[in-house]
């Protein structure tokens, strides 16, 4: 009995958004327009600044007094290399290695090795080469995540406060239905819709721009759905008890947009001060997001990105709970 | 009477330190309509709400077959909300599918389609449907488990007379398969067509209850006569001095119509726009609480 009023709820859900041409069209069209237009817009290479990597310490003193060269540190001097083949990096200097690393076909590398050559002296020059990472592959799985941030969001929480909002909660209440399996779901729906979605704009852009793609394509399906989930749970949690659209909507607002922001889905974290890199920790997209440029951008495996894993199946447990804890039918308390 | 399906014991309801429901005892007998009548703010919908579970009462006891509601209750009863809305763009057999999958045994589709006539409506988006189309429908989906005890909060609100007249026929097609129907209203006339036992509710209180004919006998005598004020020159006839003004009538409750009437022709009295009526629950509740049931 169970799944035949999952199964219930389910079909009618699904039906609902299918047949609701307007928002189907626009969780397609949105996130392909915004692809296609950062690939135009902001793929030229002409940052006034350096990006240099500095492995196993902070700061290369040599460049301290350079204003224009930005120092990020590493500690792991494969993960600092790869950024340097994908031209995400023009220079990795390793100070205890007495040793640096620049990239042919990068001009701007170039640039970063004179530069570093004429301040410093003992360091070992090393070339490497790879796929130059263009801002539309780094910022494709952002987007792609923003899409689906806002899909879960709103099209589980706002949807189940409308529904309580003019008593289409009131009436299934009224039934054997149970509320998990009401909100199971509603999960369910939306995150097949997701998944849906997200393939469909991948292989569009795909088609379009060929992104680079190192890791797997299942493993980078299993973090859309582990991440989905997650999110559609926060939604729930939420939407657990009012009945107002509005508060709710600024609910939804004051969550989405500092993940937005910085979860790092237009622009690399790496760089920022430590405490915003910290107090992004505390956002599931920016798990996903990190996890999924993992896979994308250097091909890891399970086993590499199963602590993101382990902390969006740790925030999913939270939020369900808190949810489940605080749902009401009718809301307010009634 | 046969044994009560539902049964009440100082049921109360408080918002904002006050008493919405106070201390009900209701004792509802199976097979029967029931109805609950009362104005606006009387406590009708708080009352029934709490009797489908909806609203937790914060006081007294419902027992559902003589024990305390528990799982299962929703698998036996059919409620209908005086509001109510379903999903955005299902059709009504779409509606009628996600209804039929919640329960264990759901009447045969065709015979509820039947049942409630949404024959030619099955391929409408619900949100086109006229009101009376759209509470038949919504019945349809209260009738989905064939419930032994069917709700049904102010049902007929806002239709039109032929419309109200139709659901009408459906509900005495509930009854008469041995349904208990439990029906809020402020509609006098649909209590006196449809109930065949009443509880009259006013500030959240019990204060008359019966079968509708058996009240009336019981607090009216004969016929009101209804005559226009205009009508009387000078004072009052001596046997007209216990009427009542109501708007532009006098009105007057008599025991002996024909000889009230033969009176008030010796009197001289023009009998034009004169109204004889027998005592309806409006003038019942009247007398009662010494306001209009349908005041706010």
């Amino acid at each position: 009995m169970f799944w035949k009023r999952f199964y219930g709820v389910l079909t009618a859900r699904n039906l609902e958004f299918w047949r609701d041409k307007e928002a189907l069209s626009w969780n397609l069209i949105f996130p392909l327009v915004l692809v296609v237009a950062f690939a135009f817009l902001f793929d030229s290479d002409d940052r006034t600044l350096l990006r240099v990597g500095v492995v196993g310490a902070e700061q290369v003193e040599e460049l301290q007094t350079l204003g224009y060269v930005n120092q990020i540190p590493y500690d792991d001097l494969s993960h600092a290399k790869r950024r340097l083949e994908q031209h995400q990096l023009d220079l990795v200097v390793s100070p205890m290695q007495g040793a640096y690393w620049y990239n042919a076909q990068s001009s701007g590398s170039a640039l970063a090795a004179e530069l570093f050559l004429a301040r410093t002296v003992d360091y070992q020059a090393e070339q490497v080469e790879g796929q130059a990472l263009r801002y539309v592959d780094w910022v494709l799985p952002g987007i792609l995540a923003m899409n689906m941030m806002f899909s879960c969001l709103y099209g589980v929480g706002y949807v189940i406060v409308r529904y309580r909002k003019n008593s289409v909660l009131k009436r299934m209440q009224a039934t054997p239905l149970s509320a998990f399996e009401f909100l199971l779901a509603q999960v369910v729906s939306r995150i097949w819709l997701v998944m849906a979605t997200l393939v469909v704009v991948y292989l569009i852009c795909h088609a379009i721009f060929n992104f680079v793609m190192e890791g797997s394509y299942w493993l980078l399906l299993l973090l859309g759905l582990i991440g989905s989930v997650c999110i559609a749970a926060l939604g729930l949690m939420v939407a657990s008890r009012t009945r107002s659209e509005e508060l709710s909507r600024g609910l939804l607002d004051f969550i989405s947009w500092p993940m937005l922001l910085l979860s790092g889905v237009w622009f690399s974290l790496d760089g920022s001060p430590i405490w915003v890199q910290q107090l992004a920790q505390i956002f599931p997209l920016t798990h996903l997001i990190d996890a999924a440029r993992a896979v994308m951008f250097d091909g890891a495996g399970l086993a590499a990105v199963l602590p993101e894993i382990g902390i969006l199946l740790l925030m999913t447990l939270v939020f369900l709970g808190v949810g489940a804890y605080l749902f009401r039918w009718t809301g307010d308390g009634r | 009477m046969g044994e009560s399906i539902l049964t009440t014991r100082g049921l109360t309801k408080i918002y904002n330190g006050i008493a919405v429901v106070d201390q009900l005892d209701l004792d509802i007998p199976a097979g029967i309509c029931f109805g609950l009548l009362g104005p606006n703010g009387a406590g009708k919908t708080t009352t029934i709400e709490m009797l489908e579970g909806i609203l937790k009462p914060d006081g007294g006891e419902i027992y559902y077959q003589g024990a305390p509601v528990g799982t299962g209750f929703y698998q036996k009863v059919g409620i209908q909300f005086q509001h109510t809305a379903l999903p955005d763009f299902l059709k009504v057999s779409d509606v009628l599918n996600l209804f039929s999958r919640f329960y264990d045994a759901p009447l045969p589709r065709d015979e509820l389609i039947a049942w409630c006539s949404l024959e030619d409506l099955l391929d409408r988006d619900h949100r086109k449907l006229s009101g009376g189309q759209k509470q038949r429908l919504l019945l349809a989906l209260a009738l989905m488990n064939d419930p032994d005890l069917l709700f049904l909060d102010e049902p007929t609100t806002g239709l039109d007379p032929q419309a109200r007249r139709n659901f009408w026929e459906l509900v005495r097609s509930v009854r008469s398969r041995g349904k208990t129907v439990l029906l809020t209203t402020h509609y006098m006339d649909e209590a006196e067509q449809l109930c065949d036992q009443i509880a009259v509710l006013d500030k959240g209180t019990i204060i008359a209850e019966g079968a509708p004919r058996a009240l009336l006998n019981q607090h009216f005598h004969g016929a009101l006569i209804r005559i226009p004020v205009g009508n009387f020159q000078g004072d009052l006839p001596e046997f007209f001095a216990h009427a009542e003004l109501q708007g532009d009538f006098l009105q007057l409750q008599a025991t002996e119509v024909d000889s009230t009437l033969g009176e008030l022709m010796q009197a001289g009295i023009p009998l034009t726009g004169l109204q004889v009526e027998s005592a309806n629950l409006d003038d019942l509740f009247l007398k009662l609480t010494g306001h209009e049931l349908r005041g706010e």
